[in-house]
């Protein structure tokens, strides 16, 4: 049986055990057959001609989670943002982990999706804004909307700010062979409301593993949201991870993705400009060697006038590890006045190692500010010559030169804590010990 | 200390040097002028060891050693130093902290633990008042957005805290106004010692007003056409470069 016809027929089961009188069984029951006429993307279409998924559809993956598996923190601590203070929402094995978790509702909802969808407290909400940005076609999308069921639940009413930052962890332990997981996180920022959110996949063994991730986030007027993807996962980990952003007026999102590991990775990072004087931040770094593999495929839709968008995407591959961006700005007839802006350098520093990368702009007002640039180049070898002069030994220099490259990404991290790990992060991965801490 | 014996160096098959003799003792400073193109700078990182250079034939020795075999850093570890016409721009990478990896390398490589934090940072104090260069600018990075006289200040502060053997001046005047000039040059004449040496390259003999110089060398077309004292520098200033142009080709 494909993994596709295991999906379908799987749904059936996975309703009646959920709860087939819920008020999103409509919309689940709707995705699954949109998921059924589509299949999985294949190499045949545009938007995947680099990234095939045929491999992973030949895993035989168990696709509902069986059992809790309990972690002791002490031995997943790393995988946390542990100097400092933070609201979890852990999960192990896609069960949700009480245990690890530190959830709140004093004032904010930093909580379940399983509980929001099943409580009626929560219907306002799930009515508002649950599967109203995410793809009703795509066909991953509607994938993970069938199986929509756990993830966070996050929701910051009107002026309001949660006093620390959020961790959402999905820990896979390895107890089945090969592990689909599934996750469906809802964030919404009311009105100047104001947030952070560290977003992480872990698994912990050699297992299989393939997250088809769904993350939808609501910024209203003036909100600002921060959100941190750490992609550093085992290379028999892969995650689709597919974000849709709705903003409205004069609000703030950021979204920084580190992508340092992983088997495959591909993020689907999906901007809609609601509204006015809104800006959209994108960044990216990429350090991949082995042979790692990750997509970053990024929309931004301009649909009102006198907004912004930045995009500041670099990638460093080694060995055979392959990387795509393709970045997508589309600018609506009436969205005069946008300033949208991309730029993705790469280095690459194997001869094996490869990298696609493909601006692509569609701009109907004629009153805009466009710029995008895309580089592949080596090491400077001057600069190189400067620091080896100065004593510093050539595996060094390099790391030093990949890290002053990466490094006007990291400025925007705004949690100094993270930044200094995101740093730690990247000097290991760069394979060096330099003489300061990054 | 420095020899260097009928050296011929080349890039891309197009020969720059073509055989250069010079010998420099411990407690000299050389100046090496020349007209654009004849071959200065090139003689400067085929000396710090610039793989894009091909040395043909020749040799250069540093205490007796060859130094052919040895990469930049091994040589920067033994006690050349190169202050460059250009320096790179770092960004992310304070001066501070540049130094403290440059320093506790050669350390490494010389078999000593890490400087200690306070020592090191007496060192940077000590070595910065010298240049004048105060404290904002040592958390900066790395020669980003640094004006000129900037750059060749920052360049002389990592010679006076890595205290080369033989330091190498490359064009350390172009764009520097007179009193960044004085302050440069009264750094480099501070770290003049008995033990160490001075190359001095540069197109104007108005540097060596303040770093005089020992002798005085003129390189043309990949050669050292002539060589004196200091008085040399002058006649090439009244002179120019023309006349030794004529010269060669009769």
């Amino acid at each position: 049986m494909s993994l596709k016809e295991k999906l379908v027929s799987s749904f059936l089961a996975f309703e009646n055990r959920v709860d087939i009188d819920n008020p999103v069984h409509n919309i689940r029951s709707q995705a699954i057959k949109n998921f059924e006429a589509k299949g999985f993307p294949s190499k045949k279409e545009e938007a995947w001609k680099y990234t095939s998924l045929n491999s992973l559809q030949k895993i035989d993956f168990s696709v509902f989670p069986k059992q809790e598996n309990a972690l002791e923190y002490k031995d997943v601590k790393k995988y946390f943002l542990h100097e400092i203070d933070s609201y979890k929402i852990i999960f192990v094995d896609g069960i949700y982990s009480s245990y690890l978790s530190e959830t709140t509702h004093d004032g904010v909802d930093i909580c379940l999706m399983s509980a929001a969808l099943t409580k009626p407290m929560y219907k306002q909400v799930i009515d508002v804004y649950f599967n109203k940005v995410a793809s009703q076609d795509e066909s991953l999308t509607t994938l993970n909307t069938a199986f929509s069921r756990e993830g966070a639940y996050i929701y910051i009413p009107k002026n309001k700010i949660p006093k620390k930052p959020i961790e959402i962890i999905h820990f896979s332990t390895g107890n089945e062979a090969a592990l689909m997981l599934q996750p469906r996180n809802l964030v919404v920022a009311e009105e100047n409301a104001e947030l952070q959110i560290i977003e992480r996949h872990q698994s912990l063994t050699d297992n299989e593993v393939l997250t088809n991730s769904v993350t939808e986030i609501f910024a209203a007027e003036h909100a600002i949201v921060d959100y941190y993807k750490v992609q550093n996962d085992r290379a028999t980990a892969s995650l689709i991870d597919n974000t849709y952003i709705a903003q409205k007026n004069s609000s703030v999102v950021k979204v920084h993705t580190f992508s340092f590991g992983g088997k495959l990775t591909r993020n689907n990072l999906n901007f809609y400009q609601n509204g006015e004087r809104i800006d959209s931040i994108l960044k990216g770094v990429t350090i991949l060697g082995e042979k790692q593999h990750v997509d970053h495929h990024t929309l931004v839709h301009h649909i009102e006038p006198n907004c912004e968008s930045h995009q500041d995407y670099k990638g460093i591959y080694g060995e055979n590890a392959t990387g795509v961006f393709n970045g997508k700005i589309i600018v609506d007839k009436i969205a005069q006045k946008t300033n949208a802006f991309q730029q993705n350098n790469n280095i690459l520093i194997s001869d094996k190692a490869t990298i696609n990368t493909k601006p692509q702009l569609e701009i109907f007002a004629d009153d805009v500010k466009c710029s995008h640039g895309c580089t592949i180049g080596q090491l400077d070898e001057e600069a190189l010559f400067y620091l080896q002069s100065r004593g510093i030994p050539k595996k060094e220099a390099e790391a030093l030169l990949m890290y002053a490259f990466a490094n006007n990404v990291l400025e925007s991290v705004r949690i100094p804590e993270l930044k200094s790990r995101i740093n730690k992060l990247i000097a290991t991965k760069l394979g060096v010990r330099l003489g300061f801490d990054l | 200390m420095l020899k260097i014996k009928d050296l011929h160096a080349s890039v891309e098959d197009k020969e720059i040097l073509k055989g250069i003799n010079l010998q420099v003792n411990p407690g000299e400073v050389h100046a090496i002028m020349g007209p654009n193109g004849s071959g200065k700078s090139t003689l400067a990182s085929v000396i710090a060891g610039k793989e894009e250079f091909e040395i043909t034939r020749g040799v250069v020795f540093l205490d007796g050693e060859d130094l052919e075999e040895s990469a930049p850093e091994e040589r920067a570890h033994k006690g050349v130093f190169l202050s460059f016409q250009y320096p790179v721009e770092i960004p992310g990478v304070s001066v501070t902290n540049f130094m403290k990896t440059a320093i506790n390398e050669s350390r490494k490589a010389r078999g000593l633990e890490d400087m200690p934090a306070n020592e090191m940072l007496k060192l940077i104090r000590e070595k910065s008042e010298l240049l004048e260069i105060d404290r904002k600018f040592l958390s900066r990075s790395l020669n980003e957005g640094f004006s000129g006289g900037e750059k060749k200040r920052n360049e002389i502060f990592q010679m006076a805290m890595l205290e080369p053997k033989l330091a190498i001046l490359d064009e350390t005047d172009s764009g520097l106004d007179i009193d960044a000039l004085r302050i440069v040059a009264n750094g480099v004449n501070k770290l003049r010692s008995k033990d160490n040496a001075i190359i001095v390259i540069t197109h104007y003999q108005r540097l060596l007003e303040y770093i005089v110089p020992d002798f005085v060398h003129v390189l043309h077309n990949g050669k050292i056409v002539k060589s004196g004292t200091k008085e040399l520098a002058l006649e090439l200033e009244e002179k120019g470069y023309d006349w030794l142009k004529q010269e060669t080709v009769v």
